[in-house]
């Protein structure tokens, strides 16, 4: 069963509308007890990051989730912000971020002609690494982002993308995935993503 | 590079999907869930939902149908009609829409933009302006419940984009249901004046429509009569041909 964690921020429920359609069990929940049962997890996320991490501490997740990840090596998939947190930090908070991946989210520059947040479809180039895939061969996703990450290991860059400067469109380490595009509001090149982690 | 939208506008009366032509005259087009759901399968960039209510005071937001709307869609969702506050807003956004787009609202109370643009982030905002010409050509905002305001829409979108919004719908009522082009001139003035997307809505009818509101600088043209009905004045088929939508 894939776990949504459910820490009050983030399109929960179209992430579980889009594991229903393509035939996987999904449960949204904050419950400790739950998510310890978890075989794979999702970690959703919309807004800024020092909220997003206070309302994991707040709600007391973070243990649970740091034993499934490092101790278990359950499979987590972070979305948009959710990806961002798994990281070191970012220059939007002051937080620490989960710290699973070696990457820090930095700010869009500020370039003539380049609107921030980075809002709606774009293509995705896929590096070669990593084991999440999408079935097409020119696959787009919908974006709305304001920050961005490009992982110190360029092996863990799974899939990037250009806006301005060229940064990670999906990352991974292990088992740590993360999608800084929402695959859940992307059609079937996002189905094929959630069905490549589901297969996992 | 980000891919221009194009976004099929539904227009939702009492539970129907329905059409109408300078915001008068509903045609009853369909089921709006068998629609979205069409929608869906042809993969649109996005999908507008517009609660145009029946002018009953009383009227509340139909959940239940936004919840159906959304469990069929697999892409972004933009809801309008009779948003007043931020806690309906949170309710909608729960059921899976990512931007909540006001009128009316957001002429009642400016500041409305600004709460949710807090709560949410700008991108979840978008503020849509109605505007008539009047004899003389000129620009003014209307109120779909009070006729026209004496303020130009090119003043009003300057206000909103600084008030948080995240993007402008603009809307022609002269051009909309027309099939006769979008109003290019506002187009460019608006799209020359605000540093948000501007989405144009009202009288594509041709492809070449669309793709003129891209070449001034539109981020998105939002569609309604061209992919719901088969040509001007015949029937209902739900349509959307991607590739030539995007030139």
């Amino acid at each position: 069963m894939i776990v949504i964690v459910d820490y009050g921020v983030g399109n929960s429920r179209s992430i579980k509308n889009m594991f229903k359609r393509i035939g996987a069990d999904s449960v949204i929940t904050q419950d400790v007890a739950v998510i310890e049962q978890a075989q794979k997890l999702l970690l959703p996320g919309v807004g800024a990051f020092d909220p997003a991490m206070q309302a994991i501490h707040e709600r007391g997740l973070h243990g649970v989730l740091q034993h499934k990840v490092m101790a278990e090596k359950v499979p987590v998939l972070g979305i948009c912000l959710g990806m961002q947190l798994l990281g070191l930090g970012s220059e939007e908070g002051e937080l620490p971020g989960l710290g699973w991946i070696d990457m820090r989210a930095r700010k869009f520059p500020a370039m003539e002609g380049l609107k921030v947040p980075h809002m709606g479809w774009n293509r995705v180039f896929p590096t070669g690494h990593g084991n999440l895939h999408s079935p097409d061969v020119e696959p787009r996703f919908y974006f709305v982002h304001s920050y961005c990450v490009k992982t110190e290991d360029r092996s863990h860059a799974v899939m990037t993308a250009k806006h301005g400067i060229e940064f990670d469109a999906v990352v991974q380490c292990g088992n740590v995935y993360g999608a800084q595009f929402h695959p859940e509001k992307s059609h079937r090149f996002g189905m094929g993503l959630l069905e490549s982690f589901m297969r996992l | 590079m980000l891919r221009k939208r194009v976004i099929p506008t539904l227009l939702v009366k009492d539970g129907s999907l329905v059409k109408t032509k300078h915001f008068k005259k509903p045609i009853y087009v369909g089921d709006p869930c068998n629609t979205a759901r069409i929608f869906n399968e042809f993969e649109v960039d996005e999908l507008i939902v517009l609660d145009i209510g029946t002018g009953n005071v009383q009227e509340q937001i139909n959940y239940r149908l936004l919840d159906e709307l959304a469990s069929e869609c697999f892409m972004p969702l933009g809801y309008g009609g009779r948003v007043t506050s931020v806690a309906q807003a949170a309710r909608i956004f729960d059921l899976g829409y990512e931007k909540i787009i006001v009128n009316t609202g957001a002429l009642d109370n400016p500041e409305l933009i600004s709460d949710l643009a807090r709560k949410f982030g700008s991108q979840a905002v978008v503020v849509s302006i109605d505007v008539t010409r009047d004899v003389f050509g000129h620009p003014h905002v209307r109120r779909r419940d009070r006729g026209k305001y004496h303020f130009s829409p090119i003043q009003w979108a300057s206000k909103v984009s600084e008030l948080g919004a995240g993007e402008i719908l603009f809307t022609s009522v002269e051009r909309e249901g027309s099939w006769q082009g979008l109003d290019l001139g506002l187009l460019k003035a608006l799209v020359g004046q605000v540093n948000v997307p501007v989405i144009a809505h009202g009288g594509a009818g041709e492809y070449s429509h669309i793709r003129d509101a891209f070449d001034i600088g539109a981020d998105a043209v939002a569609v309604g009569s061209m992919v719901v009905f088969h040509r001007k004045d015949s029937g209902v088929l739900v349509h959307y041909e991607g590739n030539m939508l995007h030139g």
